[in-house]
């Protein structure tokens, strides 16, 4: 029996409380004899500390301590070594955080910060990526695990015998994750155990982090995570806040919160890396490709080696036969980059969609018909057809409902007023899978039923949706249901990352919810609670490894003023196949957030380095730009109607990183076909197109 | 946490009177720079005078013509008003042009004219800036500048005026009323911010203690036809890649009188008087229009980042009065 809960677009659960502020985020919690920490940055890129003087701080009214690697709690080594916080003076990049202060206010836990006296013995520095870094080497894979090269046929031939060639480099600058809330914590030790309220995107996983860390067992962490303002990736695994304040929480004996400042979102708790691409293809003159290659170059830290699988996307998305693919990578006295949504995807796409308009306007051909003739039904890279794959149908939908037949395919040929107006298409695709997870259901004998997983909703909708799918499992309305998530002492749940988040967790809440349903036989218990737990390790590892991916297709309209070189976007339009979409309301949002976000990073946003300091200048919203409101006149997310039986039981795809992918060439090439030139470095500002009617 | 004074007196004197006696005190208005930059450690007030208890907020029609506005009329509310909506709109438009509406609603009028650069080595004690902390140097000069000065930039600060507000009152010969310990006194508004010479440190003519409490608009019925043009990277709530505050009164199709002013160019809001030199007196056309621009920027010196400026300086100068021109 199927209740039809799913599909259907609810409201969030949490909404009413989000709107009127009720919602506590991890530094909200009131916690008797609580105190705060700040966190102090390293000033100086590379070097040793020599010398902490606390003597100031300490003496500042309400500082309680600052702790540092001389006197912090002693970590097990062995884990990331970016978490490996206050244990030992070396400093890796400008900004690492090296100290921090507990006071019993805030204001006064910042004073204390300010008056910390740090020594330091400073080395050179190199913080700058280039495609002639003396130190590029090829990693032996790249995140997660993927091969870091891949060769099929043989590219250098194919390219050199096709008629039609591109050969195109093009630059993306670093990138910030700048999730709304910062990455914040207020941890308690209390008996030995350590309870945090953490804003992450995986209690789970912080849990055996901080376990692993200050070498408890797990049982003795708990990790609450109820609300999160936000991650894209930055919060998807233990980061700097949550050590730091556990540390300092023990340090003092006393609870402690906190939160990093925004400018210590830039670096700490990662990025995306700036990438170096060089895409070439080639083609027959109708437009079929014969040889494909993605050149990827990316930065990592001296601690960790974290290498940006940019060229991943390339391998499936269009079939050759002569194809490449390589990642290289400099370790520079940089933070460690990380996650952020669609990590390889997102930037990589921007080239191989940008590199797929250059080709369409080589050969001549409509952009949109040239990517369904290079469609496929096998994967070029596993060799296996795809379980589904409805890129076309995205293209064709999305061409139709955009207006697309009427498009005069010559660049700089239509003009409003004093604007070029143009516009552009990408396709876009992201891997849908899912990985173990657990959880358990209970019935009331009120007629109840209690659905516990230790899922997190970063904002997204995942609670509901979650809520959603127990509903139709149980067979009952929603309205019986009850839901619990973001809290390690529930079943383990894996990460709300890569787009796997809904697909895990759904998939082990179907199981328990049929479990328990097969237990109670259809019944309500009459005295006791029934449980039923379910852990889908065995059924996800299972799993054959087929290509099982989302897909979409953006449309972008922008108008360019011909003197200025100002760029806005009139409309972007989506259409994504993404298997079952859950809640029509929380999946538009997301499939909106990141075309907005595939905007932003298309025009707007820049992390701008400062080699001489080592760090990124523009640290703050104001001088850092993201998209505004203002900058999206239009936008329209759709989505086809899809079954995918090779997926999961829910059948998603998971909707949270297929948005931003493509989006940032589908304005890129708009900016294009608008004005006729082409701009290979983003962010696409004005300075790089002012007078452009001279520039083509 | 470090302590400051606090004192909200509600007579003007009385404020004068008590920052004064204060050598590390400042005047609190709307908040919306000072407490960032208190809390970013750029500013470190012992005493904060809040003035927005003090009679300066109401917006005042003068005998002949021209209008009176308080210091702590909020930047919404001024550019609500009605008279300066009908004979300012180029004043409207500037401020409606600024941040966002929460931020409009707390910036007043004379906070907005003595708000603080945000070039981003200003904003971070961590890196050197001869305006925080002279003497430190400049990193700015050889560093991220693309959003700071072309003109009138020295080798100790190559800073912008933030102010969208500044620039239209330049262009419109603003006069802002300022009380001290002396009493009290006009500063034509192209007398009161400096070039940063050899101490940026020093922003604007007033001596310590002084209180903006009003700007007056002289009458210039000319101001009916003005315009505010500022370009950003994008569409809201970002300080300007360039902007132009611009007059236009022309008669039978020659420029009898021309009020141009630059914004995101220089240490302070850049009044282009060469510029309107080349413009009064002449038939107008869009290639006077560049002339005349290109004529104010002929001593402009781009540094490594910001080259755009000039051309985009120029191109919204054309924008501007030719749109005016033909309004």
């Amino acid at each position: 029996m199927s209740t039809d809960a799913v599909g259907r677009a609810y409201p969030r659960l949490e909404g009413r409380e989000k709107v009127t502020g009720t919602a506590r985020y991890a530094v909200e919690y009131p916690v008797d004899g609580v105190t705060y920490g700040w966190a102090v940055p390293s000033a100086v890129v590379r070097g040793r500390i020599t010398r902490v003087d606390t003597a100031e701080a300490l003496a500042s009214p309400g500082v309680l301590a600052v702790v540092h690697h001389g006197n912090a709690p002693r970590l097990a080594p062995g884990l990331e070594a970016d978490l490996w916080l206050l244990q030992e003076p070396t400093v890796h990049y400008r900004g690492e955080l090296v100290a921090v202060v507990v006071a019993t206010s805030l204001e006064a836990a910042r004073e204390g910060a300010r008056l910390v006296r740090i020594d330091y013995d400073a080395g050179p520095h190199s913080t700058v990526l280039t495609e002639d870094h003396p130190s590029l080497y090829k990693p032996d894979h790249v995140n997660p695990s993927y091969p870091t090269d891949t060769e099929e046929g043989d590219f250098d031939a194919g390219y050199a015998a096709a008629p039609v060639r591109v050969d195109a480099t093009y630059r993306t600058p670093a990138y910030h994750n700048n999730p709304m809330e910062p990455h914040a914590t207020t941890a308690r030790w209390h008996d030995g155990r350590l309870l945090v309220h953490d804003s992450n995107q995986g209690a789970s996983s912080v849990r055996a982090a901080l376990a692993e860390l200050f070498e408890l067992p797990r049982e003795s962490v708990r990790v609450v995570t109820d609300h999160v303002g936000g991650g894209f990736g930055s919060k998807g695994y233990a980061k700097a806040a949550v050590v730091l304040a556990a540390l300092a929480a023990r340090h003092v004996d006393r609870p402690v919160k906190l939160a990093l400042t925004r400018q210590q979102l830039f670096g700490p708790v990662g990025y995306r890396t700036p990438t170096i691409q060089r895409v070439r293809l080639a083609a027959d003159t109708d437009g079929r490709l014969t040889a494909i290659c993605h050149d990827a170059m990316s930065q990592s830290s001296t601690i960790l080696e974290f290498a940006e699988q940019t060229a991943v996307y390339t391998r499936s998305m269009y079939a050759a036969p002569h194809r490449r693919t390589t990642h290289r990578l400099v370790r520079l006295d940089v933070p460690t980059p990380f996650w952020m949504r669609a990590p390889g995807g997102c930037p990589g796409a921007y080239a191989l969609e940008s590199a797929m308009d250059e080709l369409a306007v080589a050969v001549g051909m409509d952009p949109v018909e040239l990517r369904i003739r290079n469609d496929t039904p096998v994967d070029p890279d596993q060799g296996r057809p795809f379980t589904s794959r409805n890129l076309a149908a995205c293209l064709r939908e999305g061409a139709q409902r955009f207006g697309w037949a009427d498009r005069d395919p010559a660049p700089r040929a239509r003009r409003d007023g004093r604007w070029l107006v143009g516009s552009g298409v990408a396709g876009s695709s992201h891997p849908a899978r899912a990985r173990p997870s657990s959880a358990t259901a209970t019935a009331r004998p009120d007629g109840g039923f209690h659905v516990r997983i230790n899922a997190t909703d970063i904002g997204t909708g995942a609670r509901t949706a979650l809520w959603q799918v127990a509903a139709d499992a149980l067979g009952v309305p929603p309205e019986r249901v009850e839901i619990s998530i973001g809290d390690s002492d529930l079943p383990n749940a894996p990460v709300a990352g890569g787009s796997m988040g809904t697909a895990s967790w759904s998939w082990a809440v179907i199981r328990a919810c049929q479990a328990l349903r097969g237990k109670l036989r259809d019944g309500v218990p009459t005295e006791a609670e029934v449980s039923a737990g379910a852990d889908t390790s065995e059924e996800v590892g299972g799993q054959p490894d087929l290509p099982r991916y989302a897909y979409g297709a953006q449309f972008a309209e922008v108008r360019v003023d011909a003197t200025t070189g100002e760029v806005r976007l009139n409309r972007m339009l989506g259409v994504f196949a993404a298997g079952r979409v859950v809640n029509p309301t929380t999946a538009r949002s997301q499939l909106i957030g990141g075309m907005t976000m595939g905007l932003s990073m298309a025009l707007h946003e820049e992390g701008l380095l400062d080699e001489r300091y080592g760090d990124w200048v523009n640290h703050d919203l104001a001088t850092y730009h993201i998209t505004g409101c203002a900058d999206v006149e239009s936008i329209e997310a759709y989505w086809l109607d899809e079954h995918d039986g090779e997926l999961n039981p829910a059948g998603v795809k998971g909707i949270g990183e297929i948005g931003i992918v493509g989006s940032a060439a589908a304005v890129a090439n708009a900016v294009f076909h608008a004005t006729g030139v082409r701009i290979r470095d983003l962010p696409i500002r004005l300075d790089k197109l002012i007078g452009v009617s001279d520039l083509a | 946490m470090r302590p400051f004074r606090y004192h909200r007196p509600t007579e003007v004197a009385e404020a004068v009177a008590v920052l004064g006696a204060e050598p590390q005190a400042a005047y609190l208005a709307g908040g919306t720079n000072l407490v960032d930059l208190m809390k970013l450690g750029v500013q470190r007030p012992d005493v904060l005078v809040d003035v927005t208890r003090l009679p300066l907020d109401t917006v005042e029609e003068l005998p002949d013509g021209g209008l009176r506005i308080g210091a702590t009329v909020r930047n919404s509310d001024l550019a609500a008003h009605p008279v300066v909506r009908r004979d300012y709109p180029v004043l409207a438009r500037a401020l409606l042009a600024a941040a966002s509406g929460q931020l409009r609603n707390l910036a007043t009028t004379g906070g907005n004219l003595l708000q603080r650069t945000r070039c981003v080595y200003f904003q971070d004690t961590g890196k050197a800036c001869n305006k925080r902390d002279p003497g430190s140097g400049c990193a700015a000069l050889h560093g991220q500048n693309r959003d700071l000065a072309v003109l009138d930039w020295s080798e100790q600060c190559v800073a912008t005026h933030p102010s969208d507000l500044a620039v239209a009152l330049a262009a419109l010969d603003a006069v802002v009323e300022v009380h001290d310990t002396d009493g009290a006194r006009d500063v034509p508004l192209a007398a009161l911010h400096r070039s940063p010479g050899t101490h940026p440190e020093r922003e604007t003519t007033l001596a310590h203690g002084a209180l903006i409490t009003a700007v007056r608009l002289p009458a210039l019925p000319a101001a009916r036809r003005s315009a505010y043009l500022k370009v950003r990277d994008r569409a809201s709530f970002a300080f300007a890649a360039g902007s132009v505050a611009a007059v236009l009164d022309l008669h039978g199709g020659v420029v009898r009188d021309v009020r141009l002013a630059y914004g995101a160019v220089a240490h302070r809001p850049w009044r282009a008087y060469r510029a309107e030199e080349e413009l009064r007196g002449r038939p107008f056309s869009a290639e006077l229009a560049a002339a005349a621009a290109d004529a104010e920027l002929t001593e402009a010196r781009p540094l490594r980042h910001n080259g755009f400026k000039l051309p985009l300086t120029r191109s919204i100068t054309v924008r501007v009065l030719t749109e005016l021109a033909s309004s």
